[in-house]
């Protein structure tokens, strides 16, 4: 029961980090971690803050989907 | 290098491979030989599940192992410079997802349902050993070329290994391409909603329904996509509800009632505007909106023909391979495999393999999954497109996608002339089929996205049967499609801004910085009229627009497609192994022979653009009204606006025979040379980059 409790939620996970990374938005607690590990001296930003930098970035590039 | 020790197959694993592979051979045989009768659906989607498998795990594998030599050792660019925005070593499924929907749009849903008009079987044989020796190839290479690069892009390759003139050139390529995209997408729309107020009403309720996310988005709830998803997608269903009664009214219905050139220049006008507002409060919204209703209604679909099967009805192969197909003109060689560009081989697939998803693999072992098994995954939608179409009774197929100057304008009119190509039609079965779907008439609806959705909407209403079911999905259908491909013209619009604003920069630098107005508003401006062009020109065009501009288009992406597989063949050519040089040589070769024979027939002879131009010329000279003009301003449009298509196929040819100069030029000094030469990235152990 414990076990496929467990592996719901991890497929939950998962399909959420896909369905945001398709939209551009790649997986925030990855992201704070790295600042933590490599950046300590940077501020983390908000899941907010991140989610509308993140937002403008998606748009400025090329290409990025197909016909 | 560093090899891994071959596993050897083992019994069982010999049994299984065998079995799939005499299942599929079996299934393939039954889908090319069973003439007559109509054969089932599911005969034609379980060969292609075991080509694919088949494709995959020996193609693929070789291509890993051999060619590529893709080392799960070695660090990806995702380690090496993890960043965690845009470099993130990310797990392989959600990857492989992210480039799934990345790489599949419109266009493996539309070609498949053009090339139709030559029956089933010469578009499903192209999608089956295209995808395999062709656009999986393509992908899976540019990924892993891109992958030993830090992740570069398809142009800034192009520039490394061909030099920096055929990056230009390039970089030109893909802007005219992108051009003809966003025309040709934004003309089956417009050929979607041509008087239709129930589809034209739910289209222009995605734009509030965007305006009300984004700014619920904003300030109210930021970053929460599902949430805002949810409700958006819950106001569409409520707005195809709605459109059925808006169409119906005689107040209303009248309103959002247009023709396809009105509609063309609203979409004009709102591709304009929407390239200019903030892109959290249209173009996000309306991108999480479209994203999910295609991953949705992909799956509702293979839902769909898994449960229904249905008996494909079209024939296998009809008389129209001779090149008279009233769909689009040509013959099978070379117009089948530029009709089908996505779902077979696409070229815009190369930009993506070599953009977001090399920065995001966290192991070289999983770049065969996602690039090759990512473009499988398209093929299989192309196939489903396919047999969506190819199960409508073949004379509504006709009646949707042949020009009015064919079928001429009524039901009976169009009955008559589809039955005298031996597809037998009743008037009653084309006004029935317009009534299930809840529209006028179903007639010259080219463009796919119609096909389909009446294709679907029948799969549909055979396993969830109900009073006006089959109106409602294919006003779905419809709905999707177009959202889709408005999301597409508005961010293909913002994309072409800057590669204009970068090729301007080249001559005026000033005009390059993409922070000022006026350079921003001009570059624009121009973008929005070099499509807005070609939609105007489409959706006027008596003989139905698409049957112009999709073998453009089709050019255009094999064009693109052929770049990015000379690139590969340099590149292997480049490490010394030239002897896997037809791997990527033999499809670059033959897509540069179908775009050149396919420009070539675009260029002189009886299909020509040249031929049109001069023959309304002749007649107008002569003081003749040909049909299907009406006046001398439409014989003067037809002759100027098939002068700028043979011009832009000329052009196309140029930029194909340029990039193979560049090429043979590269592969000729790396051949002579004995040692590598090309500019990959050193060897980091990923066991070293352990934190």
């Amino acid at each position: 029961m414990n076990r496929s409790l467990q592996s719901l939620q991890s497929s939950w996970k998962w399909a959420v980090q896909t369905a945001r990374l398709c939209c551009g938005v790649p997986d925030y607690d990855v992201y704070v971690k790295h600042l933590r590990e490599h950046h300590p001296e940077r501020a983390v930003p908000s899941y907010e803050e991140f989610f509308r930098e993140r937002q403008a970035a998606r748009y400025k590039g090329t290409g990025g989907r197909c016909c | 290098m560093h090899t891994r020790a071959a596993n050897p197959p083992s019994p069982a694993g010999k049994i299984l491979w065998a079995t799939i592979a005499i299942v599929g051979a079996f299934c393939l045989g039954v889908v090319a030989l069973r003439r007559g009768e109509p054969i089932n659906a599911i005969w034609l989607v379980a060969a292609a599940m075991a080509v694919f498998v088949i494709g995959y795990r020996f193609y693929g594998k070789f291509i890993n192992n051999s060619v590529l030599q893709l080392d799960p050792s070695r660090a990806t660019p995702a380690v090496l410079r993890n960043d965690g925005l845009d470099y993130v070593p990310t797990d392989k499924w959600v990857v492989f997802g992210h480039h799934f929907a990345a790489i599949a749009g419109a266009g493996p849903l539309v070609g498949p349902v053009l090339a139709a008009q030559m029956g089933y079987l010469p578009g499903t044989l192209w999608i089956l050993f295209g995808v395999v020796f062709a656009g999986a190839v393509q992908d899976f290479m540019i990924l892993g070329i891109s992958l030993r690069r830090g992740g570069r892009s398809l142009g800034h390759m192009l520039r490394e290994e061909l030099g920096p003139k055929a990056g230009i050139v390039a970089m030109f390529g893909v802007l005219v391409l992108m051009m003809i995209v966003l025309a040709v997408l934004a003309l089956v729309v417009v050929k979607a909603l041509t008087h239709s107020p129930w589809g034209t009403f739910t289209v222009a309720c995605t734009i509030p329904t965007a305006l009300l996310m984004g700014v619920y988005m904003r300030w109210f709830r930021p970053g929460r996509i599902l949430e805002v998803s949810i409700i958006g997608v819950l106001l569409l269903l409520g707005s195809i509800w709605l459109g059925a009664r808006v169409a119906a009214s005689p107040t209303w219905g009248p309103m959002f009632d247009f023709d396809a050139g009105t509609l063309a220049w609203l979409l004009i006008a709102y591709g304009s505007c929407a390239s200019i507002l903030p892109v959290w409060l249209l173009l996000a919204p309306r991108d999480y909106l479209s994203t999910f209703l295609k991953i949705g209604t992909i799956a509702l679909l293979a839902l769909a023909i898994f449960l229904a099967a249905p008996m494909l009805q079209l024939p296998a192969v009809t008389k129209f391979i001779d090149g008279t197909g009233p769909v689009f003109q040509g013959g099978l060689f070379p117009f089948l495999f530029i009709t089908i560009a996505c779902g077979a081989v696409s070229g815009w697939h190369s930009i993506i393999a070599s953009g977001t998803t090399p920065k995001l693999l966290a192991n070289e072992g999983s770049a065969q999954m996602v690039g090759y098994g990512g473009m499988l995954m398209e093929a299989f939608v192309a196939i489903m497109a396919l047999v969506a179409a190819a199960s409508l009774h073949p004379g509504v197929y006709f009646a949707m996608n042949s020009p009015g100057a064919l079928i001429g304008t009524t039901v009976q009119q169009a009955a008559t002339t589809i039955s005298q190509w031996g597809f037998v039609v009743t008037p009653d079965q084309l006004i029935q089929t317009a009534k299930d779907i809840g529209e006028h008439s179903i007639l010259s609806r080219a463009g796919g996205a119609p096909t389909l959705a009446v294709g679907m909407a029948q799969l549909l209403q055979g396993i969830m049967p109900g009073e006006g079911m089959m109106a409602f999905w294919y006003h779905y259908a419809i709905l999707f499609e177009a959202l889709f491909i408005l999301t597409t013209v508005d961010a293909g619009t913002r994309v072409g801004r800057f590669m204009i604003q970068e090729i301007v920069g080249l001559i005026h630098k000033p005009l390059e910085r993409t922070e000022s107005w006026v350079s921003n508003l001009l570059a624009t401006a121009i973008c929005v009229s070099l499509w807005g062009y070609f939609l105007y020109q489409g959706a006027v065009d008596p003989l139905g627009g698409i049957n112009t501009l999709w073998p453009l288009f089709g050019i255009a992406n094999q064009m693109l497609a052929a770049i990015a597989l000379m690139l590969a063949t340099v590149v292997v050519v480049k490490l010394k192994r030239e002897r896997y040089v037809l791997v990527p040589g033999i499809p670059a070769l033959w897509l540069i022979i179908c775009t050149l024979t396919a420009g070539w027939e675009k260029l002189s002879g009886p299909i020509s653009f040249t031929g049109a131009a001069r023959k309304y010329a002749q007649g107008m000279q002569d003081g003749k009204l040909l049909a299907p003009a009406k006046s001398v301003a439409e014989m003067q449009r037809i002759v100027t606006n098939n002068y700028v298509d043979m011009a832009l196929t000329g052009l196309f040819m140029l930029l194909v025979v340029t990039m193979v100069v560049f090429a043979l030029r590269a592969i000729l000094k790396a051949w002579q040379i004995n040692h590598p030469t090309t500019h990959e990235e050193p060897y980091v152990a990923l066991s070293s980059m352990a934190s």
